[in-house]
């Protein structure tokens, strides 16, 4: 028993380990895949350099990224099986297609056309350079699509029936698909991938605009990253609490523990808003609460009554420590990015949006913001399901494959040794490719092909950034 | 007719994983080669070769797990944990390769390190696949639904001999690949290294031949009776035809015969291994009806890969097409 109960948590540490380390390279690579779209079309219809010089600068750095985020995923697509083979042999019947048609209409797509975009711009010419580019975004998209499809499956389980084998069987693919969480969950994180790379971008803007590298492409990446903010982060916050509205209706558990909310509150209960959760003794302590807010944001109503954890079972509670704290990270930091987006309206009415060296520093403080966010997004999602991985059917603990804890143990270690020096070698490089923002061209020099070659910095092997233009270095 | 969906979902596998080794081989080829080249000049015009398709040709092994996920969900949650740790290998050493096609260019400082992982990463997953083979091949006990055996039970003698025998395939295919993809010095070598490892990787492919009847005796049965003894015949046949084109086109100096006659190796191979298994997903005891997903399932994802898969292959072409010829060195990368 106490074997089998230490390969679980393994088995979940391993999950939650690599899971983590995948999505951040997702949340970041399906926000940059459409911002290189954007550029490259805004190249092709104004016919400015600047979207062009951006495009490559972002192209390399989208590149390692994206290559981050393959490997990563290979490793989940088998995980499955390796650690979790009964969840596999019970859920694979609806997980399985969803998660096929994401490889048959997503990953090929991004994969055939990723090498077209990062080495055929000269072999194929703009036109269908950018119908590359398009398709390697609209790959991205569809593949949010699928995954986060399967995965609110499994918190909102619709259009189903068991087997005699104890297999999910799929009934109602539409029900399944388009299960009750799946739009709401699919809305937020698109704009959080959003959200993440508008606040990456601006974040190397800002650096750039304080260093006085390259000012008008610092500039033009700057602003386009805080008209980002500024739009998607109040609907973002809206788009998130109706997604908290929905997670109320379908998986109680979940916001009781978000909220703190060890008891039941008959008539209005209190937006806790911070304090300690203490499980053994079900109450918050040290909380500041404002009384009856809680029951206004979640029922539109002072006095409505909201069920606490004390309405279900203990051992379906899901860990209310995790949940509670990472819900608050999530959302200090979506308001902290609303705070950059009005910031940033306010001085670019006030025309200082290029010199308020306040705004930058505070948009490089929060370059890093997306990804703590998407993270502790997820963790309240997926934590908060607990203890079932498919949310009121199917118990974690008996999802788990025959695996000896030392087996999972051994493979643990070798993702955690593998993943920070693989990882972590790889946020490096990209952090070295943020801070090498080419100069801007020098009007003296003017129009021709010499110009963008000439001012492309590093080894001889980068030359093929530029080549666009003419190709005259390549022969 | 009632269609038989598990048996077409067995040939759409079958065919996803055998394109994900013929073409994975041959950019994992590349990698494995890499210690036979030293000059980095060689070495960036060996990952620019496949620097354009690697992660499509991977995306092939990721149709077969999640396809395997998705329509023999009792075969995903037996096969893998009883390869755990083959597999666990595979991926690490796919993480070290794939990420070394950009790190690589990201360090002057670092390079090396990002030449042993490509290079080691490479030979680490081309063993692991192989040694997943050799042990699906000699069979994975299963009671209740679950895997029932310990977790080194893959590491055998035979299995280490499959492990061998991918990894000297997939330096085949990698080398033949660059005799038609390089010039000059760089592809002269690597002629020579394709004449050593097509008699290589022939010599693995009839071990290994002689090895398997005596496993299970299903195989052996398969092999010397009636009708399917046939094969036996003709598959050694077509085996050695390939080997002939393989060297007259090596010693001619042709440039893509070489490489299509290692890719004929690899699917008579593959075939020897199909002839074997049939109608068994995992030997010795689920067939591929045991292990099917419930029928809603396979005709649900059916419908879109008889579309999909076409659209696949045609813009997977139209990407080859568009970085088809010898590479230019003188190209940087992107």
């Amino acid at each position: 028993m106490f074997e089998s109960f230490d390969a679980t948590l393994l088995a979940r540490f391993q999950f939650a380990f690599t899971v983590s380390f995948h999505i951040i390279f997702p949340a970041f690579s399906i926000g940059l895949a459409s911002y290189l779209a954007v550029l490259e079309g805004l190249w092709l219809w104004k016919k400015d350099e600047v979207y062009l010089e951006l495009f490559n600068f972002w192209k390399t750095i989208f590149a390692v990224a994206f290559g981050m985020g393959v490997v990563s995923g290979i490793v989940m697509s088998y995980q499955f099986g390796t650690n979790w083979s009964v969840f596999s042999d019970k859920a694979g019947p609806i997980i399985g297609p969803l998660m096929g048609y994401e490889v048959l209409t997503a990953f090929f797509l991004e994969a055939g056309f990723l090498g077209v975009m990062l080495f055929g711009l000269n072999r194929v010419g703009p036109k269908l350079h950018f119908l590359a580019t398009l398709m390697v975004a609209i790959g991205t998209l569809i593949s949010a699509t699928w995954i986060l499809s399967a995965n609110s499956w499994m918190q909102t389980p619709t259009g189903f029936a068991m087997n005699e084998a104890g297999q999910f069987v799929p009934v109602d693919w539409w029900a399944i698909v388009f299960n009750p969480s799946f739009p709401y969950r699919l809305t937020h994180m698109v704009l959080a991938a959003y959200l993440t790379t508008a606040f990456v971008v601006g974040a190397c803007g800002a650096w750039h605009l304080i260093r006085k590298t390259a000012p008008r492409r610092a500039r033009k990446m700057f602003s386009m990253a805080m008209w980002m903010a500024a739009i998607v982060a109040p609907i973002q916050i809206f788009a998130g609490d109706m997604h908290g509205l929905n997670t109320l209706e379908h998986q109680p558990a979940k916001v009781m523990a978000m909220e703190g909310h060890y008891q039941s509150h008959p008539d209005g209960a209190p937006l806790i808003l911070f304090g300690i959760p203490n499980s053994p003794e079900k109450r918050v302590d040290y909380a500041i609460e404002i009384p009856k807010l809680s029951s206004l944001i979640l029922k539109h109503d002072l006095n409505a009554p909201l069920a606490g954890l004390d309405t279900i079972p203990e051992e379906l509670h899901p860990p209310v420590g995790i949940v509670f704290w990472s819900f608050r990270v999530m959302v200090g930091l979506g308001f902290a990015m609303l705070g950059i987006g009005l910031w940033s309206l306010w001085c670019r009415y006030r025309g200082t949006l290029d010199s308020n060296v306040w705004l930058h520093r505070a948009a490089i403080a929060m370059g890093p913001a997306g990804f703590v966010a998407v993270l502790a997004g997820w963790v309240t999602t997926e934590v908060g399901r607990q203890p079932y991985t498919v949310y009121g059917h199917l118990l974690t603990a008996n999802s788990v494959a025959p695996i000896a804890a030392p087996a999972v143990a051994a493979s643990l270690i070798a993702f955690i040794i593998v993943y920070f020096f693989v990882f972590g070698a790889g946020t490096f490089y990209i952090l070295r490719l943020m801070a090498r923002l080419p100069r801007d061209p020098m009007p003296e020099l003017g129009e021709g092909p010499l110009r963008s070659s000439g001012i492309m910095p590093g080894p001889a092997i980068h030359s093929s950034h530029a080549n666009i233009k003419g190709g005259h270095h390549g022969a | 007719m009632e269609l038989d969906l598990p048996f077409i979902w067995a040939g759409i596998i079958a065919f996803a994983v055998l394109a994900y080794v013929i073409l994975d081989g041959f950019d994992l080829g590349v990698g494995i080669l890499f210690p036979f080249f030293p000059e980095k000049h060689d070495r960036d015009v060996m990952m620019n070769s496949v620097a354009p398709v690697w992660d499509g040709n991977e995306t092939w092994l990721v149709l077969g797990g999640g396809g395997l996920m998705a329509v023999f969900p009792l075969a995903y949650a037996t096969i893998l944990p009883a390869l755990y740790a083959p597999i666990i290998a595979m991926v690490i050493g796919l993480i070290f390769r794939g990420v070394a096609f950009e790190y690589r260019w990201r360090t002057r400082r670092a390079e090396y390190l990002w030449n042993w992982a490509f290079s080691g990463g490479s030979m680490l997953a081309a063993l692991a696949q192989g040694i997943t083979l050799g042990a699906l091949v000699q069979g994975i006990p299963v009671e209740n639904r679950a895997y029932v055996g310990g977790w080194w039970d893959w590491l055998t003698p035979f299995s280490i001999m499959t492990g061998i025998a991918v990894v000297v395939g997939y330096a085949l295919l990698g080398a033949t690949w660059l005799v038609m993809k390089t010039h000059g010095d760089l592809a002269d070598r690597a002629r020579d290294l394709a004449l050593k490892c097509s008699f290589g990787t022939v010599a693995a492919m009839g071990i290994v031949s002689l090895w398997t009847p005596f496993l299970e005796p299903q195989y052996l049965e398969r092999w010397f009776g009636f009708p399917t003894a046939i094969f036996s015949v003709i598959v050694p046949a077509l085996v050695l035809g390939c080997l002939y084109a393989l060297i007259t086109g090596i010693r001619s100096r042709h440039d893509s015969r070489p490489f299509i006659a290692a890719l004929g190796l690899f699917v008579l191979g593959y075939a020897g291994i199909g002839i074997s298994f049939y109608p068994y997903m995992v030997p010795p005891s689920m067939t591929i009806w045991d292990a099917a997903a419930p029928e809603e399932s396979l005709s649900f994802l059916l419908a879109g890969a008889l579309v999909l898969v076409p659209i696949i292959l045609a813009y997977t072409a139209y990407s080859y097409w568009v970085f088809r010829g010898k590479v230019d060195p003188e190209e940087g990368y992107h």
